[in-house]
């Protein structure tokens, strides 16, 4: 093509929004003047069809070969005219806008200053299209497998739609079962299904998938790579149990010196394991695995004359000479779903937790009224002679949930729900039993939601308008110090047992997935999602999807429509098998690079590294772009001392005269 | 007749961010004193919204039963200070439209002139180091403790003891201190709380440019009120301030202080709110009393984060409150001798006085004392 600029400029009216407060015919008539513009028009709705009609026209008899539109911001309208100048068989890249409306029409009054500044405007944006280079978008094959870390609903779920979309899913779950929170659920709101009987066959399907392979008891330690090509590195933490001989028969729990001495994560503390453990009796995998923490042999190196398990395990799977073994394979899309922990009570010294056994959390009663659970499902506080049933109990809501005061602003969206099921759990377990809710507000939102609040009070439980400040003991009693604000009466509340409603907070080794794969933390420090609305399962970072708490407090409802989101999200990427990758990317000149190493810092995404290469014979380290990663923000071009590093479309010798324009014009 | 203007009252629902309340009902539920007044501060706040009743709302009387232990703004899940929101309808009341006690005109006229609370000479303000080895701090000169010693230990007999105590045990440890000395003025705690707001920012302004003027590391304070006064509503003072259980816990662990005698008894701790809940120091006070030999240290049923005001803040030494029912520093002192503790110890010289007369009022002076930490280590030192 003969490279010497011909410019088409296109001022749009958009309606009467910029042609009210700027004179478009002025703008036009002084276009017309500038050095290598050929054709000026101006039109009502320069994207419209018709609009973008006459730019294929032009460029077609005049010979265009540059393109300037004077209109809306590019966030709104460069794609489309891109397009445009695809059809019109130029490089899309060949476009450059000025944007006359947010910029110019929408903030200023004055028309005849807001025409002058819209001249500058144009005036800069021909600057630069002169300098215009083409560009090419790039494509990447996808490889058609898929990483979902954390084995709870949201990483079962998303993994069994995309392995039954016909692609592998390697999920990693760090602890010895998947299943998550759920699993540890009674019954689940609001229609009081048993959390384990819809749980369960999902746990054991993700385990028979031929799709899939379950990376149980693992975690993930390095991700390299990008969207379509991500390199993982997993470590199969050693269960000292050969998995392929365990039959999950569990004579070597029976057995093990440790029995009952334990607490057991899965009760919450308040059941007791053995040193070798299934985690619950519905564990997936079933397989057992041994406490390294715990285990005489392994901590102490002697198990009486020899280690019971391994005495009574028929089968001979118990292998102390067991290793971490380590995994690497290569997926195209990540999904994390590594979920939430519950808000610690100790935190909010004024309810006691520390101090009273009978002040108990929400998750502890959960586990007390489960059939599964350490009481067999009976609702028994204190032990041996002292074990006595509660009568007079309190829920407690929002417990480290809106509260500034322990830095958590946010709604967890599930303990009003959660809170009205125990309470009726409670109520059905314990006959006669006086339960009351002291609360701020009841958030009933959900589908069902409100139906079964109002079921619940019927039931006979009482809704008390107040949030406790406190709870000290008189006697055996529990005193809850709290106001009825519907009646603005201080009360001192005496109770058996208090149950803390305690809100979702993101895990506390949430860091780790963030370092791996450079997430970023919303206000709330729950992972972020690209965009509230329109982007709610991707993340910065292409390829890379959210599910479940991981992203936020949700139901179990809302992380299986998030979690099945996130899958769908993933295949499209997969079943297409290709993925394009931005044009406007940055590039470094390896003849000037200094291998300061600055932008390598400054990439938010990782995009950048050092690399050794051979300047006049010497071998010199200078910055490389990874194209796949990189977003075409700019940082690094904008840091980079040496100029070196610059940006496609952005180059220094493109914006520099645009700037000057801006700059010198009146 | 309305003595407001209307920018005034927009300004104090900015200035307590009353809009930001959502009514829970934390604040009033952990006021301590609900149980024997009308106080609701959770009311106090949502009615001060309504810009009309400002004025009405300050005559109402049980504006003066909150002792400023703070509760209410440590347990408020928004962040709001209701207890601000008293003090300042008792600066409405006191400053717009002049209504003021007579106790507390005389409290007020006194800081103003003598710079104390308590209508004392400015002059005698450190007749209490008579006789002592005191070291007196230098503007100037480099000081690591700068102490200061708080208007009712420096007048009030029965708390002198705790300055004259301290100065015994700075000199026993060898420790590099100076004593703000006759220029020391009233922190204004209590002027704040009685609503006097310009006298307050007045004292403030004239005690930072005072303390500043030192070239001290550190103020370390006798009484809790001035320790959180200083540490909170002073924004310019240039030292960091300390109470002094945090400086001899520091020195007993650093072994340059250790106690002679010992004491075979029982002792329980009662926080202080302006130590405790209000500026987190729990485990100072407790970690002196274990290290005195002989000593069983006990805790009440309400402790730390969850212990119960004495009352003695928030103006409440000028003013009384009219209720029949038991005063919390009564509960407290019967709950200590249910306990069998000997000594019902405290680290605040207002604590010492309120607590001293609720044993006497429940008639428990045979079996129980009340006694600052710095009265009770003060003996064990030779
Ligand atoms: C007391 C209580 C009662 C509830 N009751 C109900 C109810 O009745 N109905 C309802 O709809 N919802 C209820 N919920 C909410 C429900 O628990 C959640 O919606 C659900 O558990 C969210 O699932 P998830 O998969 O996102 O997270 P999780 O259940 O937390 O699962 C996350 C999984 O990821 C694993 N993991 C974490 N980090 C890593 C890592 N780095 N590598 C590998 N694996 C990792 C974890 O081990 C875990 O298995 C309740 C919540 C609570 C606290
Ligand atoms: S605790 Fe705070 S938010 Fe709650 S009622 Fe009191 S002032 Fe309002
Ligand atoms: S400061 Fe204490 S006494 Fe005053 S209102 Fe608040 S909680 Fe009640």
């Amino acid at each position: 093509m003969n490279n010497k600029p011909k410019i088409g400029v296109y001022v749009c009216h958009c309606g009467v929004n910029i042609a009210r407060t700027v004179d478009v015919e002025a703008v036009r008539e002084f276009a017309s003047r500038l050095p290598n513009v050929k054709v000026v028009r101006n039109y009502a709705y320069m994207c419209s069809d018709p609009g973008q009609l006459l730019i294929r026209d032009d460029v077609e008899k005049e010979g265009l070969n540059r393109i300037v539109v004077a209109s809306c911001s590019p966030r709104m309208h460069e794609n489309t005219f891109r397009k445009t100048l695809a059809a019109a068989g130029l490089n899309p890249y060949y476009l450059e806008m000025a944007n006359i409306r947010e910029q110019c029409s929408w903030v200023h009054e004055d028309r005849e200053e807001a025409t002058a500044k819209a001249k500058k405007l144009v005036y800069a944006a021909v600057a630069k299209a002169r300098l215009l280079e083409p560009l090419y978008e790039k494509e990447v094959e996808v490889e058609p497998a898929s990483l979902v870390i954390g084995g709870g609903i949201a990483g079962i779920q998303a993994a069994l739609d995309i392995a039954n979309a016909g692609f592998k899913v390697y999920l990693v779950e760090k602890t010895p079962s998947v299943g998550g929170r759920m699993s540890q659920l009674d019954k689940t709101f609001p229609t009081l299904d048993c959390s384990a009987c819809i749980l369960t066959p999902k746990m054991v399907d993700v385990a028979n998938h031929p799709n899939i392979e379950l990376l149980a008891y693992s975690q993930v330690e390095d991700i390299s790579g990008y969207v379509g090509n991500f390199d993982v590195k997993v470590r199969k933490k050693a269960r000292y149990v050969d998995v392929d001989k365990c039959t999950g028969c569990g004579i070597c729990a029976e057995e093990c010196r440790l029995k009952g001495r334990i607490p057991s994560e899965f009760d919450m503390g308040m059941g007791k394991r053995s040193a070798i453990y299934l985690p619950f009796p519905q564990a997936v995998p079933a397989k057992y695995t041994i406490d390294p923490e715990r285990c005489l042999y392994l901590t102490r190196g002697k198990c009486g004359k020899s280690p019971k398990c391994a005495d009574a395990c028929t089968a001979g799977a118990i292998n102390f000479e067991q290793q971490d073994e380590i995994v690497e394979f290569k997926v195209g899309t990540v999904i994390v779903a590594t979920g939430f922990d519950t808000f610690d009570p100790t935190r909010k010294p004024e309810y006691g937790y520390a101090d009273y056994d009978n002040v108990l959390t929400g998750l502890e009663l959960e586990r007390l009224v489960s059939a599964s659970g350490p009481t067999g499902g009976n609702i028994v506080l204190g032990e041996g002679e002292n074990a006595f049933v509660p009568k007079d109990i309190a829920f407690i809501k929002c417990v480290g949930s809106r509260d500034k005061s322990v830095g958590n602003e946010y709604c967890s969206r599930v303990c009003c729900m959660y809170t009205a099921k125990l309470a009726h759990l409670v109520e059905e377990k314990i006959p006669g039993a006086n339960v009351r809710i002291y609360y701020m507000d009841v958030r009933a939102f959900g589908k069902g939601f409100e139906e079964f609040y109002d079921r619940v009070r019927r039931e006979g439980i009482r809704y008390i308008r107040g949030n406790p400040s406190e709870i000290f003991k008189r006697g055996d009693k529990l005193v809850i110090k709290v106001e009825d604000t519907l009646a603005a009466t201080p009360l001192e509340d005496e109770v058996d047992m208090v149950v803390l409603a305690v809100g979702l907070e993101p895990r506390k080794d949430a860091r780790e997935i963030i370092d791996i794969l450079r997430l970023s933390q919303s206000a709330d420090r729950f992972y972020l999602e690209a965009h509230p609305k329109l982007a709610p399962v991707d993340t910065a970072t292409d390829g890379v999807f959210l599910a479940g708490c991981a992203q936020g407090p949700k139901d179990i409802p809302d992380t299986v429509a998030q979690a099945k989101g996130a899958a769908s999200s993933a295949l499209v990427l997969l079943s297409s098998g290709k993925v394009k990758i931005q044009a406007q990317i940055s590039f470094i000149n390896e003849n000037t690079c200094r291998g300061c190493g600055y932008c390598v810092e400054i990439c938010p995404y990782g995009a950048i590294e050092l690399v050794t290469i051979s300047r006049m014979g010497n071998p010199v380290q200078v910055g490389r772009v990874n194209e796949a990663l990189c977003k075409g923000c700019g940082a690094c071009a904008a840091a980079c001392f040496s100029g070196s590093a610059q940006q496609k479309s952005f180059m220094d010798r493109q914006i520099l005269p645009q700037i000057a324009v801006l700059g010198v014009m009146r | 007749m309305n003595t407001l203007m209307n920018e005034e009252l927009q300004d104090f629902i900015q200035k307590y961010d009353l809009y930001g309340c959502v009514q829970c009902g934390r604040c009033t539920g952990g006021c301590p004193v609900t149980v024997r007044t009308n106080l609701n501060v959770r009311r106090f706040v949502y009615n001060s919204l309504d810009q009309s009743m400002l004025e009405d709302l300050a005559k109402l009387p049980e504006i003066w039963d909150c002792t400023a232990c703070n509760t209410c703004a440590v347990r408020c899940p928004k962040g709001l200070k209701p207890v601000e929101v008293l003090m300042g309808l008792r600066n409405i009341l006191v400053v717009d439209q002049g209504v003021v006690q007579p106790t507390v005109r005389d409290a007020l006229e006194s800081v103003f002139l003598e710079g104390n609370p308590w209508s004392k000479p400015r002059k005698t303000r450190s007749d209490w180091m008579e006789g002592l080895e005191v070291r007196i701090a230098e503007p100037g000169e480099k000081v690591e403790n700068l102490i200061f010693v708080c208007c009712t230990v420096a007048y009030d007999p029965r708390v002198q003891i705790l300055a004259k105590n301290l100065v015994k045990l700075l000199n026993k440890a060898g420790v590099d201190y100076g004593f703000v000395g006759d220029d020391e003025a009233c922190c204004a705690s209590e002027v704040h709380h009685l609503g006097e707001e310009d006298l307050f920012m007045e004292m403030v302004e004239g005690n930072t440019e005072l303390l500043n003027e030192f070239n001290a590391e550190r103020i370390v304070t006798i009484s809790p009120h001035c320790f959180s006064t200083f540490k909170n509503q002073y924004p310019s003072l240039k030292p960091k301030v300390i109470h002094y259980t945090q400086l001899i816990a520091e020195l007993l662990e650093a072994q340059k202080l250790s106690f002679d005698r010992e004491f075979s008894g029982k002792i329980v701790f009662h926080d202080p709110c302006f130590l405790g809940k209000q500026n987190g120091v729990f485990d100072e006070p407790r970690a002196i009393l274990k290290q005195i030999p002989g000593v069983e240290v006990v805790e009440f049923e309400r402790k730390r984060e969850r212990s119960l005001c004495c009352e003695g803040g928030g103006g409440k030494m000028w003013v009384e409150t009219e209720s029949k029912k038991e005063r919390l520093a009564e509960t407290r002192a019967r709950d200590a001798g249910e306990l069998g503790a000997d000594i019902l110890a405290v680290a605040c010289p207002f604590c010492v006085l309120t607590l001293d007369d609720a044993i006497k009022a429940k008639g428990l002076e045979e079996q129980l004392r009340v006694a600052e930490i710095l009265e009770i280590i003060g003996d064990l030192v030779e």
